[in-house]
């Protein structure tokens, strides 16, 4: 793609430069070219070098949205990483619980996806051996992806100005052999998945008192909630996704479900970045676990 | 001011009978008399002072960026201070220097007299626009004397309504104001160009400077309100903690990017559109032709200024807007790309059959239409949506936009600078000398920005003030080059400078040029003609022909 743009640029270059040069040189004062009847402009070679330009405008915009467009979904084997920017760091989990800092450890031939965001200003994830670029923002989950060909060790870059130390902000993925890097996966102390510091998550700060079966709070129950539609107070449905939890987590009143009250506090302040991406892990797990049990406890009333 | 001043005087003295006996920079002299004038030609040449005021601040933070940089580790200043050279480079440069430079200054002198008119419409408007940009002037100088702003020129939030430990509000009260300096400005302009126009001279017989001048102030008025809303709303973010742009506030930080390149993105082509029309002007006049296509050009820079509006979701590819809203501005970028290619071939075309000479202002005309496709064209890799992921953010935005602002817009000024010197100052700047600036100026432009596209497509991201070791050498490569650069910039100063006291007498028209502004004398009188001119052609009646057999029989 970037060769074509190179040969397309070459092309338009070379039809400005060489008849800029060839009539600077022709016409300089004091040649003897005639100047006999010269043209003051032909509609026919306006719309001639208008419309060329247009249609390859059009063809190189397919060509690189088609390219975009691809790279959009995941697919769906991905392994998951959840990445938190802050100034001036990139902490990282491992769906499988390994935590990383500037570092990202990834096997050869297989597809990572990452969910981003970021603590406190803008970052933006780049490395520029995978063409991958994502803006990290606060306050959001943004979603990027690849697949590492070739084993090596690559720069990480944040890309989007975040303050005093952003050129420090920098660390690199290291590409490893799929045995070495299950070997990887297990070592050092911790052995807690992310959903599973999820679920301690889950119990330690008392979620569990309210969305559970037999809570004396009328609160929603939340297996199988994870990528099902879910319907709000509202009449309106949203998806279950990263966001709508996340947000209810933090931002409790936003969006109710339908049939329930507004009673959640909000965990905006008790709860780190980190910690809302390991209760969404522990909550997407449960859906996971058991689906037909979920579908049971999902409130379906008015 | 006073050398210009007192060397037109010695320019009555010694030439009597060929100027006019009194003229604008010999009326009234006097500290009081340049601060209350409403001559639009002592305005334009108060403009001249301030920016150039600007551009020395700005070039210098440029300077030490480029020497810091000549080592991958972060060695000469600190990070802090790092990011307040690049903020500083880039706020004074884009609101101090390119902004003001060709409208506020040539647009100022020559637009009446290309007109025909004795002012613009509105001239004590004229000089109050002057004042607010002197006063915003005032702030930006106080904010750096206080340690400066660190959030890039491009203020993104919520670093810069929250995070940012720097004199932010300041700074965004001296843009604040310079906004409205250049609305008024552009009222200004759009209303003289309207109501002044000498009797026969129709929009189509207008000159093409002319024509993208009034394009240009359309975007002024239209757009920068828009800058002055968003600039507002941060501060009051900032210093109320009213939330806006914060998430924390519950704010959308995003929304404040789609506020500033509405405007921002705009306010690119107030950058490059005048430099278009003087590269009109110096086309046609140094190859003796009319230009080729005269209302497709004049056309193009309106359909850039209406398409320069719905293109400002392209600096967000990588943002976090949809993937379907990425892609209409997409395509819209590449649309808005035509119009400028439109110009460029119709400049090539009009040197066919020209008698072409290359004097300095020819040389800058040319090295703005070489260095200005490539800016375009590289344009089209970053409008490209797979292909500016890996770009965005990157070197190779830089060197993009420094080939269109520095490349174009700056080339173009220097040319226009240099074809009207005479005008302005009655004098003859010395023609090799210019010549000489004219190159260095091209050559050291070329070696400081080529190697940035390279870093750019290597991965090095912008506004970094330590780098892996690997992107050295292309860096040392640049900054060899900017000092060539600056080596073309302190030239013109100087032998400008000098050809007031010591340049030969210009003429009412040196380059034998048709516009209206050549038929008064140089320096114009105060009323610019002695009986207003009636038109009866359209412009550039050169006659290539003429010029070359003229030239044949004496050579």
């Amino acid at each position: 793609m970037f060769l074509g743009l190179i040969l397309v640029s070459l092309f338009f270059l070379a039809a400005v430069f060489f008849p800029l040069v060839w009539f600077g040189i022709k016409y300089r004062r004091g040649s003897k070219a005639s100047r006999a009847n010269p043209s003051e402009g032909s509609n026919v070679i306006e719309v001639g070098w208008t419309t060329l330009p247009t249609i390859i405008g059009i063809a190189l915009f397919s060509w690189g949205a088609v390219g975009y467009y691809r790279t959009e979904a995941p697919p769906a084997d991905s392994l998951q990483v959840n990445v938190v920017g802050k100034q001036w760091m990139w902490k990282l989990q491992h769906a499988e619980g390994k935590r990383e800092i500037n570092e990202l450890h990834v096997p050869k031939g297989r597809a990572v996806q990452l969910t981003l965001t970021s603590q406190d200003v803008i970052h933006s994830f780049f490395v520029p051996a995978f063409r991958v670029k994502r803006d990290v923002i606060p306050g959001r989950y943004v979603s990027e992806w690849f697949k590492a060909t070739r084993a090596g060790e690559y720069h990480i870059f944040c890309s989007q100005f975040c303050g005093t130390e952003h050129s420090q902000m920098i660390g690199r993925v290291v590409v490893m052999e799929p045995a070495a890097y299950q070997q990887w996966l297990v070592s050092g102390e911790s052995n807690e998945s992310a959903a599973q510091a999820g679920g301690r998550l889950f119990r330690e700060r008392g979620c569990s008192g309210c969305h559970a079966i037999n809570s004396s709070f009328h609160a929603p129950l939340l297996d199988g909630l994870y990528g099902k539609p879910v319907q709000l107070s509202g009449g309106e449905t949203v998806a279950g996704d990263n966001q709508y939890i996340r947000d209810s987590i933090l931002l409790p009143g936003k969006q109710i479900t339908a049939g329930f009250e507004n009673i959640m506090p909000s965990y905006s302040g008790n709860l780190n970045e980190e910690e809302v991406m390991q209760l969404i892990a522990y909550i997407k797990a449960l859906g996971e676990q058991s689906p037909e049990t979920a579908t049971a406890h999902t409130p379906l009333k008015k | 001011m006073k050398a210009l001043a007192k060397s037109a005087v010695a320019a009555v003295i010694r030439t009597e009978g060929e100027y006019a006996p009194e003229n604008y920079l010999t009326a009234k002299l006097g500290v009081r008399a340049w601060l209350g004038t409403t001559d639009h030609k002592r305005i334009g040449l108060l403009y001249l002072w301030t920016i150039l005021v600007f551009f020395a601040i700005a070039a210098v933070a440029a300077a030490m960026m480029r020497i810091e940089l000549l080592t991958p580790a972060g060695d000469l200043v600190t990070s802090e201070t790092y990011n307040k050279l690049f903020t500083t480079h880039g706020v004074l440069m884009v609101w101090f220097f390119l902004i003001p430079s060709i409208p506020a200054v040539l647009g100022n002198f020559v637009i009446p007299l290309m007109i025909g008119a004795r002012d613009v419409a509105f001239p004590r408007l004229n000089l109050f626009s002057w004042y607010l940009f002197a006063g915003a002037g005032c702030f930006v100088l106080w904010c750096l004397l206080h340690g400066g702003v660190d959030t890039g020129w491009t203020f993104y939030t919520p670093y810069s309504s929250t995070y940012a430990n720097s004199h932010v509000i300041s700074m965004a009260a001296a843009i604040f104001i310079a906004g409205f300096s250049s609305i008024i400005t552009g009222l200004n302009f759009i209303v003289t160009i309207h109501t002044m126009r000498a009797p026969g001279l129709t929009w189509f017989r207008l000159p093409l400077f002319i024509w993208s001048l009034y394009a240009t102030s359309l975007i002024m008025v239209l757009a920068t309100p828009v800058l002055a809303i968003t600039l507002a709303l941060m501060s009051v973010e900032r210093l109320w903690g009213i939330g806006i742009f914060d998430p924390k506030l519950g704010g959308d930080p995003v929304l404040f990017q789609h506020l500033f390149w509405f405007y921002s993105h705009p306010a690119v082509y107030i950058m490059i559109l005048p430099g278009m029309g003087v590269v009109s002007e110096l086309i046609t006049c140094f190859s003796r032709k009319r230009i080729f296509g005269y209302a497709w050009v004049a056309c193009a820079s309106m359909a850039i200024a209406v398409l320069g509006f719905l293109v400002w979701g392209h600096h967000m590819f990588v943002a976090g807007q949809s993937m379907y809203t990425s892609m209409v501005f997409s395509l819209l970028s590449f649309l808005v790309a035509v119009p400028s290619g439109v110009k460029v071939f119709n400049w090539t075309a009009t040197l066919h059959k020209g008698s072409i000479t290359f004097q300095t202002p020819m040389l800058y005309a040319l090295g703005f239409i070489g260095l200005f496709t490539i800016g375009g064209l590289t344009g089209l890799f970053v409008a490209m949506l797979a292909v500016d992921v890996h770009l965005h953010d990157t070197y190779f935005v830089i060197a993009h936009f420094h080939y269109i602002m520095v490349g174009g817009m700056v080339m173009a000024f220097m040319g226009g600078l240099h074809y009207w010197w005479p005008k302005i100052t009655g004098r003859l700047y010395p023609e090799v000398w210019g010549k000489l600036a004219a190159t260095i100026t091209f050559i050291g432009f070329n070696l400081t920005f080529f190697p940035q596209f390279l870093l750019g497509y290597l991965g090095m991201p912008r506004r970094y003030h330590a780098y892996p070791p690997e992107f050295q050498m292309l860096n040392v490569l640049s900054t060899a080059g900017a000092s060539i650069l600056a080596a073309g910039y302190i030239l013109p100063l100087i032998y400008l400078l000098w050809s007031l006291r010591a340049g030969r007498m210009a003429g009412p028209n040196p380059w034998k040029a048709t516009g209206l502004e050549w038929q008064t004398a140089s320096p114009p009188p105060v009323n610019n003609f002695e009986k207003t001119p009636i038109v009866t052609t359209g412009p550039y009646s050169y006659d290539a022909q003429a010029d070359a057999s003229l030239h044949m029989a004496s050579a």
